[in-house]
């Protein structure tokens, strides 16, 4: 690259908002997956739509990779620069433009963080229903991306489902408008597509959400278990009597005893299992629905039965279960997490089936999971320093991923295919599917300048070199689901 | 010419033998599916329900499966469609559904055709037989298809196979339809009723200045529910219960209301309502405002047009809107604004690269 193309960059972006020295690279060399590392050209911070759009064109004058990114938080590389290539650090273009509640229409920029979104909208009394457990930091530009879910998906849904409009800049730099403000549609759900292409076809410059009106009720119960099978059928059970909860989660007993010493949830410590269900709705329906429930409850042989009596202990409930990750991430000093998806009723087979690998594999796996929609989040425990651990954790996640296809389901359920899991997608789809959306890919960014080397197998495999806690979990400031 | 393609190969090959194809399963919105010179395909023998668990809260069926069927046998298990498809008396399928993009009422309380379809098989326009989505109520691998195909009128390929999310139904259901003295006074009712913490399942906005508001829930929970409507409202109305509520759902969703007349779906938010209605009520041939009906809190509309398809066209870009011809003979069936773009145009070339399927 010569210097005057990365000049002409430098007239659209005034200094110190174009970083090319190694030192200001640094933190922009891997996202959550720290194990992937790669050195970008540089880093462009633009404070618009209108400098993204410029540098975009710059991109595709030149030919030159361009990865967008929000806060870095992709857990399976999706905003890894690519090497040689430019990352657009979207971070400052984090304004709301438009809140009207009166439509329950909410217009942000992509680095808007996701959990301010609810904060502009609570005054309201609206929130933003999706929420990812990284939402304090993560921005709605990563989250449309990857279409981010969350616990609360199973009744209203992932970010697809929120997403009524965005404006968007083409990998060519032209700018187009998919979908508008309202709910309906004539014509092709273009928007449907962008969603969740995980940043393949273009940088998302404003986006259009929908609010929902808070829930006036939670009723959040706690169920024990002395076995697995009975909070996997505990669950089926639930479904069966015709409710739909907004939140159904399971931890196993390595999570719980990892949870209660992080962060002292007052959760049962024999439990092997542990059930949060959570109602939300109208009051006189959720009251009428708790009742519902507890006899399901009853009937599922749960051995320990904790309600929570105001919001304080919701709140305790859910810090447990939000906290499993990062607490169990303290008893190993590394561990792989994994986000495969089986059908519901295949949960039990699933988990026992991840027992017998981990004996197998002489790697503990923690469990906890979105058991409502199926959505595991196996926990790979590993010792980075002992030779050959990382490379067996790494062949237990891809057997777990593929014993999810297998039973029916899908390598990804919300963290997206990114850089890590691209070689486990022939795993699912057929060469012609593959190939349907690489010829769409592309029509849409002929040179691949979009993310390039994403999603899609094949180029260079890259190694795991080492797993660890996000910066902001050592924190505190974020945990996973 | 018709070609009755009841198999997936058979499919494949008219798609390669013929130069230009239009889909038809169930025929009722014939707008849609109508001969237009070009070969059609009659998928209608492509019928058939591939699995349902109803645990899973997941179905797979083959395209031309009427939803009658897809009804029947979800409220077996007292589970439902929670988007509600329109014309299911008709004969329409879940296919023509998908294609057209069509949801109904109760799409207001969880979503549209577009939050449910999870899975999709079809055959593009080089005939390969290809695949997006899964049969699981999560998944974000790989391009969301099942999304595009909502809405694509048969222009990016042929359905063949769908997946969808369903949900259980209601134990219990019951109306209030209410009328106000004037369409603000309604409309506003209607915006507040949005936003508040009140769960409906259908929230419709009757022209000229009435709500027809659907509960649903446990039995038990009705009655209080009710009256705290009836007290959000400070206002009576008349209450709907039983099998009469539930034909008149059932008759709204298949259409009843339009007298057999052209009818027009427009997409659109609650502020543009009142300026339309007036540039409906001036057009040159004004249907009566019974033969419209505004779904989830005025972001759909479905209306009768009795007048020239040029002034219907013009009269929605002048609100900047855009609509779609379920049934009518215009010259093409999208009307009002036109929101082409170069994305658009680009992955449409890449499923369709002949344009075998362009209207
Ligand atoms: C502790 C922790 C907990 C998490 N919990 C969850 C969870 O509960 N559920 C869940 O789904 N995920 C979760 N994640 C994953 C991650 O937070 C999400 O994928 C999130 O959406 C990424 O947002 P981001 O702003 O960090 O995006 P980045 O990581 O910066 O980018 C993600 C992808 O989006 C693309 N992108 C970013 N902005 C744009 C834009 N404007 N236009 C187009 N493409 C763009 C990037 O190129 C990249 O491919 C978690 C991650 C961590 C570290």
């Amino acid at each position: 690259m010569s210097k005057e193309v990365l000049q002409e960059l430098s007239k659209l972006l005034p200094a110190g908002r174009l970083l090319t020295a190694a030192a200001a690279l640094s933190p922009y060399q891997s996202d959550a997956l720290t194990a992937f590392k790669a050195k970008p050209l540089a880093v462009a911070l633009p404070e618009s739509a209108g400098e993204v759009i410029e540098t975009v064109r710059w991109c595709a004058k030149h030919q030159i990779p361009f990865v967008a990114r929000g806060s870095g938080t992709s857990l399976s590389g999706g905003s890894l620069p690519i090497d040689g290539g430019l990352v657009i650090g979207l971070n400052r273009l984090n304004r709301i433009l438009k809140l009207d509640p009166k439509e329950r229409v909410a217009v942000v920029e992509p680095g808007v963080v996701n959990l301010d979104v609810s904060k502009a909208a609570a005054p309201f009394g609206l929130y933003y229903a999706p929420d990812p457990s990284s939402q304090p930091v993560s921005t709605i530009g990563g989250n449309l991306a990857f279409n981010s879910g969350g616990a609360h998906c199973l009744k209203y849904g992932m970010t697809s489902n929120h997403v009524l409009g965005a404006k968007v800049v083409l990998p060519t730099g032209e700018v187009v408008e998919l979908g508008g403000e309202s709910l309906e549609n004539t014509g092709p759900d273009w928007l449907g597509l962008f969603v969740g292409s995980e940043g393949l076809m273009g940088v998302a410059l404003e986006i259009k959400l929908r609010l929902l009106p808070k829930p006036e009720k939670y009723h959040t119960v706690l169920a024990a278990y002395d076995s697995l099978e009975k909070a996997g059928s505990a669950v089926a059970m639930v479904v069966a009597s015709g409710l739909l909860p907004g939140a159904m989660e399971i931890m196993d007993s390595l999570a719980i005893e990892a949870a209660e010493a992080a962060v002292q949830a007052g959760y049962p410590q024999d439990a092997k299992a542990l059930l949060i269900v959570e109602l939300e709705g109208e009051t006189l329906e959720v009251e009428a629905e708790a009742r519902h429930l507890s006899e399901v409850i009853e009937a599922s042989r749960a051995y320990k039965v904790q309600i929570a009596r105001n919001e304080a202990e919701r709140a305790k409930i859910w810090k447990g279960r939000k906290a499993a990750f990062s607490a169990v991430g303290r008893l190993s000093p590394d561990y792989i997490v994994q986000d495969g998806v089986v059908p519901r009723s295949k949960l039990g087979q699933a988990l026992s089936e991840i027992e017998k690998l981990s004996l197998r594999y002489g790697l503990r796996v923690a469990n906890v999971f979105h058991a409502g929609d199926g959505n595991l989040h196996p926990l790979i425990l590993y010792d980075g320093r002992v030779p050959g651990e990382l490379e067996r954790g790494e062949e237990l996640a891809g057997e777990i991923l593929k014993l999810c296809v297998a039973l029916g389901g899908s390598i990804t359920g919300e963290h997206g295919v990114g850089m890590e899991k691209k070689r486990y997608l022939p795993a699912m789809f057929a060469e012609a599917d593959i190939e349907l959306m690489r010829k769409i890919r592309q029509s849409v960014d002929p040179h691949e300048l979009s993310n390039r080397g994403k999603m899609f197998p094949g180029g260079e495999a890259e190694a795991l070199v080492r797993q660890g806690l996000h910066p902001l979990e050592k924190r505190g400031v974020i945990s996973r689901e | 010419m018709v070609i009755k393609t009841p198999t997936i190969p058979e499919i494949q090959e008219a798609v390669k033998a013929q130069p230009r194809l239009l889909c038809r399963a169930g025929g009722s919105k014939q707008a849609l599916s109508g001969a237009d010179g070009s070969v059609t395909l009659d998928v209608s023998g492509l019928s058939g329900v591939l699995e349902y668990q109803a645990g899973e809260f997941v179905f797979t069926a083959l395209a031309g499966t009427p939803l009658l069927e897809i009804e029947k046998m979800l409220s077996e298990k007292g589970q439902y469609l929670p988007f509600d498809p329109p014309l299911a008396d008709a004969g329409a399928t879940l296919g023509g559904t998908v294609a057209a993009g069509l949801s109904g009422p109760m799409r207001w309380r969880y979503g549209g055709v577009r939050d449910f379809i999870l899975g999709v098989k079809f055959v593009d326009g080089e005939g390969s037989l290809v695949r997006g989505g899964g049969r699981v109520v999560k998944n974000a691998a790989g391009f969301d298809l099942p999304k595009l195909m909502v809405g694509s009128l048969g222009r990016l390929g042929v359905l063949v196979e769908l997946s969808f999310k369903v949900f259980p139904a209601p134990q219990a259901t019951r109306t209030l339809r209410v009328a106000f003295g004037r369409l603000e006074e309604a409309l506003e009712a209607c915006l507040r009723l949005a936003a508040s913490a009140i769960e409906l399942y259908a929230l419709d906005f009757e022209p000229p200045a009435g709500l027809a508001l659907r509960l649903g829930g446990l039995e038990k929970a009705l009655e209080e529910r009710s009256r705290r409507l009836w007290s959000f409202l400070g206002k009576d109305g008349e209450l709907l219960e039983g099998e009469r509520e539930a034909r008149y759902w059932r008759g709204i969703n298949n259409f009843g209301w339009a007298g057999g007349k052209p009818l027009v779906k427009v997409a659109l938010t609650p502020k543009k309502i009142a300026g339309l209605e007036a540039a409906l009520l001036h057009s040159s041939n004004p249907l009566p405002s019974s033969t419209r009906r505004y779904h989830a809190a005025g972001h759909l509309l479905y209306m009768a047009w009795d007048g020239s398809w040029t002034e219907l066209d013009t009269l929605l870009k002048t609100q900047g809107l855009a609509g779609l011809v379920l049934a009518g003979n215009p010259l093409s069936p999208a009307l009002g604004i036109n929101s082409a773009h170069p994305f658009g145009e680009r992955a449409t070339r890449a499923l369709d690269p002949q344009g075998k399927f362009a209207r």
